[in-house]
């Protein structure tokens, strides 16, 4: 028997209902294998965060359906998917998403509050992943007096502390001036050469072109790039 | 420079049985945001604002607060007025002898030993024990020098009434000047005699270091000394006051009539039941003995009075206290929807959301409680000092309030919790924070 895909899609797609039901992701095949770096490149509004929220299992296809490592996500329990989307995905987000009032090092171990990471594993693990963005020197510091580049990597570090299967992101360079980008975008590349599979969202081809694979995304409507 | 390689081992998966081996959480069940975690998230989010903190329990302190200082000033208060009800009247028991309805009117049906002092002195919680019997002295003239002219107009004449030795204290009494008779003149039957004051008054006595004699009939008595106060039988001071031991001996005394005994407070019921069969072993039916109404009765009328009013106006305090942590816990839900999705997408669940808001609010509730229960306590201190009385305050009701703050904290944060939990975490993700 052979690896399961980290994520396959089978035609699954997502109608928002409402007065005007809005299909914003068609029914789409997709298949991102474990050591995988795509990216999915589209303009605003065509369906980008749809399609992310899907695979991060926070929202659910309308259609068809998405196994997660082999998994039928269909079938799990809210509970179970909190506990999947906790200890096997790894998020990050346009606006960093970091809680203003904690230091960097409590940002990144608020991650292993709910993913099972054994307690005394925690702080090992969230020096570790801290080490490896590059933040050592602010462990303590608040995320308000860091730069944008920097907030984004403790996201990162937050992101895959719990050894995810994959790290999902969305427009993480979107608030982020070229400089910071490029940092960022180094630092995926050293991840996905560590092993870890990577979908990068973005609506800028720049960023895009980094990945190893690329897909594009109109109005709902996945195609790959070459 | 090359930032060393991340080298996170995976999580160790703890395989179920069943076909969910997938679904199963990393780790133990310990491991995934245990009590700990809660009460350090919960405690996180509360320190977080601590300005809003204050503007959040102020109205639970103040409801707590108010209601500690209800019970505390109503218990002060019937502390206090069963301390003075304590003084005049709920130390006395007044014994005598049982009587019956015959042809001839009331009739005494038992009668009380003349060791009356001995038998009731032994008794837990008596303190003094004295009895005395009005004497028939006929109609012998009572004067201060023997008259024996019969054609001179009676007046009214002051009662002869014989004590036993201890009946001075056991009435409340005191010397205002020689003395007190005691248990020697009452065994040698002394011609000796003690006037109340207002008798002494009349018949013109006002010192006793001359010895001056008072004559009932033709028997002269020395007058030992003049009392005064007694509280308990103020018709006394009319009275010339003699040893029951004379009485017996000159006027052939029959019986006591009453005896008075002082008690300690409490030792009402106690003595009410033991006295009879102290006095009367056979048939202590054939005394009886009334004791003073208990205090506890006292105090819970006095107390039900005062906190009712209180009690409502603290509940009406606790009501806005809860409304206002509910209202500014769901103000923090909705200011804080960007941290509610970043935990879900970080695994957490439903529940795991909505127990640490409901956590966050019964802390303060219990915050609000301890510092309302404390403040409760230093006001009753303070007014119990100002006003000179003995603060009394039950240690449980102090901590009942202060728990009752959480209680409170916690039917507050309920619906708030809810709406935590119900936020949906794409649509909390969406905007920025
Ligand atoms: N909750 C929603 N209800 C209705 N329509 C939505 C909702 N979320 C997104 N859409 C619509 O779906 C389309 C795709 O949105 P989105 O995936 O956010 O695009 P992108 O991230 O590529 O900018 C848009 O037309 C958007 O208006
Ligand atoms: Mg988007």
């Amino acid at each position: 028997m052979s690896v399961p895909a980290v994520i396959e899609l089978r035609q699954a797609s997502r109608t928002f209902s409402g007065h005007t039901p809005v299909q914003a992701l068609r029914p789409t095949d997709l298949v991102v294998e474990r050591g995988d770096y795509v990216s999915v490149v589209g303009p605003s509004g065509s369906g980008k965060s749809t399609l992310l929220n899907l695979l991060g299992l926070l929202d659910r296809p309308t259609g068809g359906s998405y196994l997660l490592d082999g998994l039928d996500t269909g079938t799990l329990s809210e509970d179970d998917r909190a506990t999947v989307r906790g200890g096997r995905i790894g998020f990050v987000f346009q606006s960093f998403h970091l809680l203003p009032h904690r230091t960097v090092l409590e940002n990144v171990l608020l991650a292993t509050l709910y993913s099972g990471v054994p307690r005394r594993e925690r702080h090992e693990r969230a020096h570790a992943a801290l080490e490896r963005v590059g933040l050592s020197n602010r462990l303590d510091f608040s995320p308000a007096v860091l730069s944008g580049g920097e907030r984004q990597r403790v996201a990162v570090a937050r992101a895959v502390i719990a050894a995810p299967q994959v790290l999902l992101a969305d427009e993480p360079t979107g608030n982020l001036d070229s400089t910071t980008t490029a940092g960022v975008l180094d630092l995926f590349d050293e991840l996905h050469a560590d092993g870890l599979t990577l979908v990068v969202i973005t609506h800028d081809s720049a960023v895009s072109a980094r990945a190893r694979r690329r897909v594009r995304i109109a109005d709902g409507t996945l195609r790959e790039a070459s | 420079m090359r930032v060393p390689r991340l080298r996170l081992p995976a999580v160790r998966e703890r395989h179920a049985a069943r076909g969910t081996r997938r679904v199963v959480p990393r780790g133990s069940a310990m491991d995934r945001f245990g009590l700990r975690d809660l009460l350090a998230e919960s405690a996180y989010g509360i320190a977080a604002r601590p300005g809003r903190l204050v503007l959040t329990v102020l109205g639970t302190v103040l409801g707590i607060g108010s209601l500690v200082v209800t019970i505390g000033l109503a218990q002060t208060a019937a502390g206090q007025i069963s301390r003075q009800f304590d003084a005049v009247a709920a130390t006395q028991v007044v014994v005598e002898p049982a009587t019956a309805q015959s042809a001839s009117g009331q009739r005494a049906t038992g009668r009380i030993p003349w060791d009356v002092e001995d038998r009731l002195g032994r008794l837990a919680g008596v303190e003094q024990v004295g009895a005395l019997a009005s004497v028939d002295v006929g109609d012998a003239t009572i004067t201060t020098v023997p008259v024996h002219d019969p054609s001179a107009a009676t007046l009214a004449q002051p009662p002869v009434v014989a004590a036993t030795p201890g009946l001075l204290a056991a009435v409340r009494g005191t010397v205002v000047t020689g003395r007190w008779f005691d248990a020697g003149h009452d065994e040698r039957a002394d011609r000796v005699v003690v006037l109340g004051s207002r008798a002494a008054t009349r018949l013109g006595v006002n010192r006793v270091d001359s010895q001056p004699s008072v004559f009932i009939g033709d028997r002269a008595y020395t007058v030992m000394g003049i009392v005064d106060d007694l509280a308990r039988r103020t018709d006394l001071l009319d009275a010339v006051i003699l040893p029951v031991g004379t009485a017996r001996a000159d006027f052939g005394l029959g019986a006591l009539e009453q005896a008075q005994v002082t008690i300690a407070v409490g030792a009402g019921p106690v003595v009410g039941e033991q006295a009879p069969v102290a006095l009367a072993p056979n048939n202590p039916e054939t005394i009886d003995v009334q004791t003073p109404p208990e205090a506890p009765a006292v105090r819970a009328q006095v107390q039900a009075d005062v906190n009712a009013i209180f009690l409502a106006l603290g509940a009406v305090a606790l009501l806005v206290g809860g409304l206002g942590i509910a209202n500014i816990t769901l103000l923090s839900v909705r200011e804080r929807v960007g941290e509610i999705g970043l935990r879900r997408a970080l695994g957490a669940r439903t529940s795991d959301i909505g127990r640490q808001f409901l956590v966050e609010s019964a802390v303060i509730g219990l915050l609000g409680g301890l510092v309302g229960a404390t403040l409760g306590v230093g006001v009753v201190a303070g007014v119990s000092l100002a006003k000179h009385w003995t603060p009394i305050l039950d240690t449980w009701v102090t901590l009942a309030a202060a728990l009752l703050g959480g209680v409170i904290g916690l039917l507050a944060g309920t619906y708030p919790a809810l709406k935590a939990a119900r936020v949906e975490p794409i649509a909390a993700l969406r905007g920025g924070a």
